[in-house]
């Protein structure tokens, strides 16, 4: 399985995803934001970490990078994209996702362990999970509180597109156990043909006992086969 | 432009001082030189009243690369890998504008390790704040702590440990002091020194702008009313531009193009272009129609003593130039050759093909004064405490008391505000006695923290210092690692006064004693002098930054409890020493009496075999006891893990609080499983360590026989309140 991880001015998550991948047996390769040409990939992974400084809007000006072009287009034939954190913010702003991703609801900066539900495991990313399975996963923003119209969230309800959402270690979700003040307590999301994800929690992060659980690991072998 | 007395004071110097630069010049300066003697011959530049004394301090050691006199100390991690590490002090920018002040401080530590070939892998900080009450206390905690975590989070290096303390003492003067640590290669370091003649001076970074012009010289006055005029001279940071500049640099460190390579921190481009010529005895030339402006018309003397963040100065070997600039051009940073190195030892600076000014290098550097202030030493408190009065009350509400306070409160309020765990690497966040950072990609680690203790240093500078590195110390052993290095910030008020030169000096002393007995040596450090406001001095509060190696991390040792049912022993001896505690303090508001004090023998026995233990796998958690005492380290062992103690009456000292309170040092809190306690024990006997059985951990509740019981549910509840309703 070949991937691609798009690196910006100010990426800071790129090597993080690039040792995830490699230790899940992915063949990676790192693409600068100024390349005109992708490889032949079956993933692409924008990383987080603050992509041209947050200046403007966080994913603003990556959102219209040279490179952003050509994720577009092969997203659209179905290549698999995993926006994560920042990633997910550069999504929502070349509109392969809908949304946005405001503030966070106390305005402070949030890095914890928080506890998110998988919401539907049928897709490519999440199949190796079970439905409502809970996982500890490490979050790290500014502007994590996803939010969107009616419509929208009626359809993210109607065709299982919302990927996971924030809950307590019970899997109660609730207005506490929401970080970040996201509607419905909304932690990732998928496109409608579910070949793209974006999420706000960092699932590598979480490969490595040592640092903290492996909960992120079968997001990657999900993708594997 | 004349100069005149007013101009000279208005510059930061004395009348005697620019005597000096008359006769080293020969003549008298011009407005431009006079601005550049300004900026390298402050307190905060030169060291011209600690630098005397900074000189007994140890530096060196097998495990040491790089001592002090470099932008950051090196040492010595084996196979190859080396860790580079300092501290610094941004105390007077962020008191007058708390966001950019600790932002800029987190950006120019950060600058001082990666310009030595270092990856920054972890960020510490240690942070001091007036009273809660005190009107200003909350927007400059709020502040800081932004600007902090803007940085480190933005640029993407993980802040992994600190402290934040509240006294009146800073009211009207904060200390926030950054310390950043790096990973490098030990055949892969660099230094500032210049060698070559002839060779191209390239600036790259952020362009020029007016802002931090006299910067260096702000931090070395105290403030007075008129300190939010100030305000100008504080520098913005932006970390986005900074972490461009850091893989710029580490990219073009790959191979040999650089010579040197020096920061532009304090007195930007003058300080920087002066140390590396000096370094390397030999004279530098700079075209400053080629610095990179940010605004029009900018005059030499603001480009030379701007000190707008985010730039570097390296020496490139010959023919290197089209490699280096295509570097620097892919990450989109500015790179222009704004001179050259000369054999005639003057700092030479020519702008629209006029000779603007011409200083000899050693005038700027060796030839700065030096002074020999007067001390005066300060004698050893007398003891005075009626522990009578302490029977009229109650433990549990001492306790509850003390862990609900500003200072002993949880403070994820703070550290939830910080990306902890970007890179990946960090396998123990802040919360515990020290952090604990992995090398990327392999299987040992390094443990840092910071620490310091104010009121042990005011009560008796010398028992302080010497306290405070053993502290330091204590908390490396007790996460398993064996402490190589220190780095320190030494935040002191006037030292024009006798008493506060007397405070530093005797401080000094105390640093040196503990660091020589325990091989602990002193790489890099950083002095902040004038911390006051109007004759009102700070408290003497030197911060130590610790960096300690674990060789094989496999089970990383923290503080929480993991068991029920196991043995909990103290290892070193309770006298039941109160003066100075967190009890005294916290409870009936008394800072009268002597610290506890260090026997230095003691220290280096007890740790040495608790880190043996550790390392033979025997134990499950340990803690230091440290401010607050026992009770209050049981309590932080109960709260992370939600188990309980179960802890005995003592059956010698006469009264509980002395035991419970009392802030003996070199002392250990080991939670061993019963099937491991005849080893602990033999390991304990066999080396003469004192130690006591004192309990046994529980579920659920944390009880001292016949005294007290709490469930560990409000403990929590109880040490999670304030910062939530602050």
């Amino acid at each position: 399985m070949n991937s691609t991880v798009i690196v910006f001015p100010g990426s800071n998550c790129d090597r993080d995803i690039a040792v995830a991948l490699e230790k899940m047996q992915f063949k990676n390769k790192m693409i600068w934001h100024k390349e005109t040409k992708l490889p032949k990939s079956d993933l692409i992974v924008i990383p987080g970490g603050f992509s041209y400084g947050d200046y403007l809007r966080s994913g603003a000006i990556a959102g219209k990078s040279l490179i952003i072009n050509e994720v577009i287009k092969v997203a659209n034939q179905g290549c698999l994209v995993l926006g994560i954190c920042n990633g997910f913010q550069i999504l929502t702003e070349t509109g392969l996702l809908k949304g946005v991703l405001l503030r966070n609801k106390n305005l402070k900066f949030i890095n914890k362990d928080v506890n998110i539900k998988v919401i539907d495991n049928n897709n490519k990313f999440l199949k190796k999970y079970k439905n409502n399975q809970i996982l500890k996963i490490n979050i790290a923003h500014n502007e994590g509180n996803f939010f969107t119209n009616k419509d929208h969230l009626k359809e993210l309800n109607e065709k299982k597109l919302i990927a996971f959402k924030y809950c307590d270690e019970n899997g109660e979700i609730n207005e506490d156990s929401n970080p970040n003040g996201s509607i419905d307590n909304i932690a990732g999301i998928f496109n409608s043909k579910k070949n793209i994800l974006g999420m706000m929690p960092h699932p590598e992060r979480m490969i490595d006992n040592l640092v903290s659980n492996t909960d992120g690991t079968n997001l990657f072998s999900s993708l594997l086969n | 432009m004349e100069i005149n007395e007013k101009l000279v004071k208005k510059h930061g110097l004395s009348l005697e001082e620019y005597s000096s630069i008359k006769r080293l010049l020969g003549r008298d300066p011009n407005f431009l030189e006079l601005g550049i003697f300004s900026a390298m011959w402050n307190e905060h530049c030169s060291y011209k009243s600690s630098r005397k004394h900074l000189k007994i301090l140890p530096t060196k050691g097998k495990q040491v690369i790089q001592g002090p006199g470099e932008n950051a100390g090196v040492i010595d991690i084996g196979d190859n890998d080396a860790i580079i590490f300092k501290i610094e002090s941004h105390n007077h920018p962020s008191y007058i504008e708390p966001y950019q002040g600790a932002a800029t401080g987190v950006g120019g530590i950060l600058r001082d390790v990666f310009t030595m070939g270092a990856r920054p892998i972890a960020l510490l900080n240690s942070i001091h704040f007036g009273s809660p009450k005190h009107f200003k206390t909350k927007s400059l905690l709020n502040g800081v702590v932004s600007g902090i975590g803007g940085y480190g989070n933005c640029i993407g290096i993980p802040t992994v440990a600190g402290e934040t303390k509240f006294n009146s003492t800073y009211n009207e003067n904060i200390l926030v002091n950054a310390m950043a640590v790096g990973h490098a290669k030990k055949d892969k370091i660099f230094y500032s020194k210049a060698k070559g003649i002839n060779k191209s001076v390239v600036y790259v970074g952020s362009k020029t702008g007016r802002d931090g012009i006299h910067g260096a010289s702000m931090a070395s006055a105290e403030f007075d009313e008129n300190s939010e005029d100030k305000k100008p001279t504080v520098q913005v940071g932006d970390p986005f531009t900074e972490k461009l500049l850091m893989e710029a640099c580490l990219e073009l460190m790959k191979d040999n193009s650089v010579i040197s390579i020096q920061d532009m921190g304090a007195a930007g481009l003058t300080s920087s272009s002066v140390e590396m010529a000096s370094k390397g005895e030999l004279g530098i030339e700079l075209n400053l129609d080629k610095v990179p402006c940010r605004e029009d018309n900018m005059s030499p003397y603001e480009m030379m003593l701007s000190e707008s963040q985010e730039r570097m100065l390296i020496i490139l070997e010959d023919g290197k130039e089209n490699h280096a600039r295509k570097i620097f051009e892919k990450w989109d940073i500015d790179f222009v050759i704004i001179g050259k190195t000369t054999k005639d030892n003057n700092l030479l600076l020519r702008y629209k093909n006029e000779i603007v000014g011409k200083i000899p290098i050693e005038a700027l550097a060796s030839k700065a004064p030096i002074y020999d202030r007067k001390w005066t030493k300060k004698k050893l408190p007398k003891k005075k405490i009626n522990s009578k009065k302490l029977n009229k009350l109650n433990l549990k509400d001492a306790m509850i008391k003390i862990l609900s306070s500003p200072n002993h409160s949880n403070k994820s309020w703070i550290t939830d505000q910080y990306d902890q765990m970007v890179m990946c690497d960090t396998i123990q966040k802040s919360g515990s006695n020290a952090a604990i950072i992995r090398v990327h990609g392999k299987e040992k680690a390094i443990a840092v923290s910071v620490d310091s203790s104010a009121n042990y240093c005011k009560a008796h500078p010398l028992t302080g210092g010497k306290q405070i590195v053993c502290e330091n110390w204590r908390n490396l052993i007790s996460v398993g690692s064996k402490p190589l290095a220190i780095t320190n910030c030494l935040n002191f008020g006037n030292p024009e006064n006798p008493e506060i030169m007397g405070e530093f000096a005797e401080c000094l002393i105390g640093i040196k004693e503990s660091c020589e007995f325990l091989n602990y040596p002193v790489v890099s450090g950083n002095v902040s002098f004038y911390n006051g406001t109007n004759n009102k001095n700070i408290w003497p509060t030197p911060v130590i930054g610790g960096v300690g190696l674990i060789d094989k991390l496999t089970k990383p040792m923290n503080h929480l409890f993991k068991k029920d049912n196991s043995t909990i022993i103290i290892v070193g001896k309770t006298f039941g020493h109160l003066e100075q505690s967190v009890f005294l303090e916290e409870i009936y508001s008394d800072l009268d009496g002597q610290p506890p004090e260090i026997n230095l023998n003691n220290e280096k026995n007890n740790g040495e075999i608790v880190l043996d233990i550790i390392k033979n796998n025997l134990v499950y958690a340990v803690h230091d006891i440290s401010q607050g005492g026992l009770l209050v380290a049981l309590a932080e062992m109960c709260i992370g893990s939600k188990l309980g103690a179960n802890i005995r009456k003592p059956k010698k000292l006469g009264n509980i609080f002395e035991y419970f309170f009392g802030e003996d040092q070199s002392r250990y809190i080991l939670e061993v499983d019963k099937k491991n306690l005849t080893k602990v024990e033999k390991l304990l006997e066999n080396n003469n360590i004192f130690y006591e059985d004192i309990g046994y951990t529980q579920r659920e509740k944390l009880e001292i026989e016949k005294e007290m019981t709490v469930d560990i549910k409000d403990l929590c509840e109880i040490n999670n309140q304030w910062y939530k309703n602050y």
